[in-house]
C-alpha cells in the first residue's frame, strides 16, 4: 500500500476525531451563551450529604489499585502479542501454535502467583 | 483520489452518521426510562407528548439552561476537560463500525484495534473526573471506575482474540463478511464462550448494571460525576450511552453477523433477502441494548470484591480456554 493509498483511509478517521471533539466543545459553547451563573460560597463547596467537608481528597488510597493497574500492564501486553498471533496464525500454522502456548504457559505461571499473593481478594480474610 | 475531496466527503458522512446516532441515542435514554418503567409495573415519563414521546427533546433543553457549577476547590482544567474527553472517544469509535456493507466512515485494517484503542481512552474521562472533583465521592468512583476498566478490558480483549483467529482480520466489514460463509452466518456459536465473556466485559466496560459500582447510586450517589452539573454532566451521560450503543455494534460485526442475515434464514424465507442490510444491524443492536436495560430491570449489583473475582478469575481463564480450544480446532481445519 503506497503513502497516497494509506493516507486516504486513515485521513478520515482523523476528521471523524477532530468533529467530535468540535461537537464536545461546541455544546459547552452554546450551553455558556444561555444559561445562568449565580455562584455562591456554599454552593461552590464538595457535596457530602450536607455534613461540611473535613479535609482534602487528594491523599492516600488503596495499594490494591496500583497492584491491579500492574498486572492489568501486563496482561496487556500478552494481549498486544496476541492479536498480531491471531491474524497470522493460519499462515504460520504449528510453529505459532506452540510457540504461543508456550508464552499463555510463562503467563500463567505469574498469574497463579498473583492469585497466590491474593492480588484479586478485596474482602479482608 | 484529492485530498480535499475526502476531507469534504468524509464531513458529509460524518454529519449524516451523526446526527442518526444521536437520534438513536436521545430515543435510547427515553427507552430506557420507558423500559425500566414497565419492568417495574411504572408508567416511566408520559407527561411531555403523547406518551412522553417528546421527553428526551425536552431534557436536552433542560440540560442546555441549566447553571454549571464549577466547586471551588476542583482541578479547573482537568475538570473542565474531563467530558469532552469522554465524549470525544466515544463518538470517535463510530468512525469505524459499519452499518451496512460499504456504509462506513474509515474503511480501515485495523478497525478493531481502533474501537478497543478508543474505548481505553475513554477511561481517561473518568479518572481525570474522579480525581479533579477533589471529592470522596468522585474519587472513589473514579478509582474504583480505574479499577474496574481496565481489568474487564483485559477480559475484552481475550474474547476478541477468538474472533480474530476465526475472521484473520481486523477489519470489521471483513469480519462480518467471513461469518457469511458458514451456513449458520454468525461467529456466535463456535465463539459462545467469546460471547459471554464479552457480553459480561461490555457491562463492565460501560459501568452498566450489575457492574455499576463506580457511580453506585446508594453509596457513592453518583460517582465520578456527582460535581457535575448542566452539559458538562450531560456530556458523561452522552458519552455513557454511546459506549453502549458502539460495544453492542461491535458484539453484533463480530458475534451476530452484522448487517447479514444468516444464509440458513435466507434459504427457507428467500423473501428475507429484501429487507435491507441496515435493518437486521439495527436489529442486532437493539437487542444488546435491551439486554442492557433489561439486566439493570432485573440483577442487583455485585459487591466490589465479587466483581474483580469475576474479572480476574472467572473471565480471563474462561477467554484463555476458548483461545487454547479455538486454535487447536483451527489447526485440524
Amino acid at each position: 500500500m503506497g503513502q497516497d493509498a494509506l493516507t486516504q483511509r486513515y485521513l478520515p478517521v482523523l476528521i471523524v476525531i477532530i468533529i467530535s471533539f468540535i461537537i464536545g466543545f461546541s455544546m459547552l459553547l452554546i450551553s455558556r451563551l444561555i444559561r445562568p451563573k449565580r455562584p455562591y460560597t456554599l454552593k461552590l463547596t464538595p457535596y457530602e450529604c450536607g455534613i461540611p467537608s473535613t479535609e482534602d481528597t487528594w491523599e492516600r488510597f488503596n495499594v490494591k489499585f496500583y497492584i491491579v493497574a500492574l498486572v492489568f500492564v501486563i496482561f496487556d501486553v500478552e494481549i498486544i502479542f496476541l492479536y498480531p498471533w491471531a491474524l497470522v496464525y493460519k499462515k504460520i500454522g504449528f510453529y505459532a501454535l506452540l510457540e504461543m502456548y508456550l508464552f499463555i504457559f510463562i503467563l500463567l505461571i505469574g498469574y497463579f502467583y498473583a492469585i497466590g499473593k491474593k492480588v484479586f481478594n478485596w474482602s479482608k480474610e | 483520489m484529492d485530498t480535499l475531496y475526502i476531507i469534504a466527503i468524509t464531513i458529509i458522512k460524518t454529519a449524516v452518521y451523526f446526527g442518526i446516532l444521536m437520534l438513536h441515542v436521545a430515543y435510547a435514554t427515553y427507552a430506557e426510562r420507558k423500559i425500566i418503567g414497565h419492568i417495574q409495573l411504572r408508567l416511566g415519563p408520559m407527561v411531555v407528548g403523547p406518551h412522553g414521546i417528546l421527553q428526551p427533546i425536552a431534557d436536552v433543553v433542560k440540560l442546555l439552561f441549566k447553571e454549571d457549577i464549577v466547586p471551588a476547590k476542583v482541578d479547573k482544567t482537568i475538570f473542565k476537560i474531563a467530558p469532552i474527553i469522554s465524549l470525544t472517544a466515544a463518538l470517535s469509535t463510530f468512525a469505524v463500525i459499519p452499518v451496512n456493507k460499504n456504509w462506513v466512515i474509515a474503511d480501515i485494517n485495523v478497525g478493531l484495534l481502533y474501537v478497543i484503542g478508543i474505548a481505553g481512552i475513554g477511561t481517561y474521562g473518568i479518572i481525570f473526573s474522579g480525581w479533579a472533583s477533589n471529592s470522596k465521592y468522585a474519587f472513589l468512583g473514579g478509582l474504583r471506575s480505574a479499577a474496574q476498566m481496565v481489568s474487564y478490558e483485559v477480559a475484552l480483549g481475550l474474547s476478541l482474540v477468538g474472533v480474530i483467529l476465526m475472521a484473520e482480520s481486523f477489519n470489521l466489514t471483513e469480519i462480518v463478511n467471513k461469518q457469511t460463509e458458514y451456513w449458520y452466518g454468525m461467529f456466535l456459536f463456535p465463539q459462545i464462550i467469546a460471547y459471554f465473556v464479552f457480553v459480561v466485559a461490555m457491562l463492565a466496560e460501560t459501568n452498566r448494571l450489575p457492574f455499576d459500582l463506580p457511580e453506585a447510586e446508594t453509596e457513592l450517589v453518583a460517582g465520578y460525576f456527582v460535581e457535575y452539573s448542566g452539559i458538562r454532566f450531560s456530556l458523561f451521560y452522552l458519552a455513557e450511552y454511546l459506549a453502549m450503543f458502539s460495544m453492542s455494534a461491535l458484539a453484533t460485526i463480530c458475534f451476530w453477523g452484522g448487517w447479514t442475515a444468516p444464509p440458513i434464514l435466507i434459504k427457507a424465507f428467500p423473501i428475507l433477502e429484501f429487507v435491507p442490510g441496515f435493518v437486521w444491524f439495527l436489529i442486532k443492536v437493539y437487542f444488546h441494548i435491551f439486554l442492557f436495560f433489561w439486566l439493570r430491570g432485573t440483577l442487583p449489583r455485585y459487591r466490589y470484591d465479587q466483581l474483580m473475582a469475576i474479572g480476574w478469575k472467572v473471565l480471563i481463564p474462561l477467554a484463555l480456554v476458548n483461545i487454547v480450544v479455538t486454535s487447536i480446532v483451527k489447526y485440524y481445519y
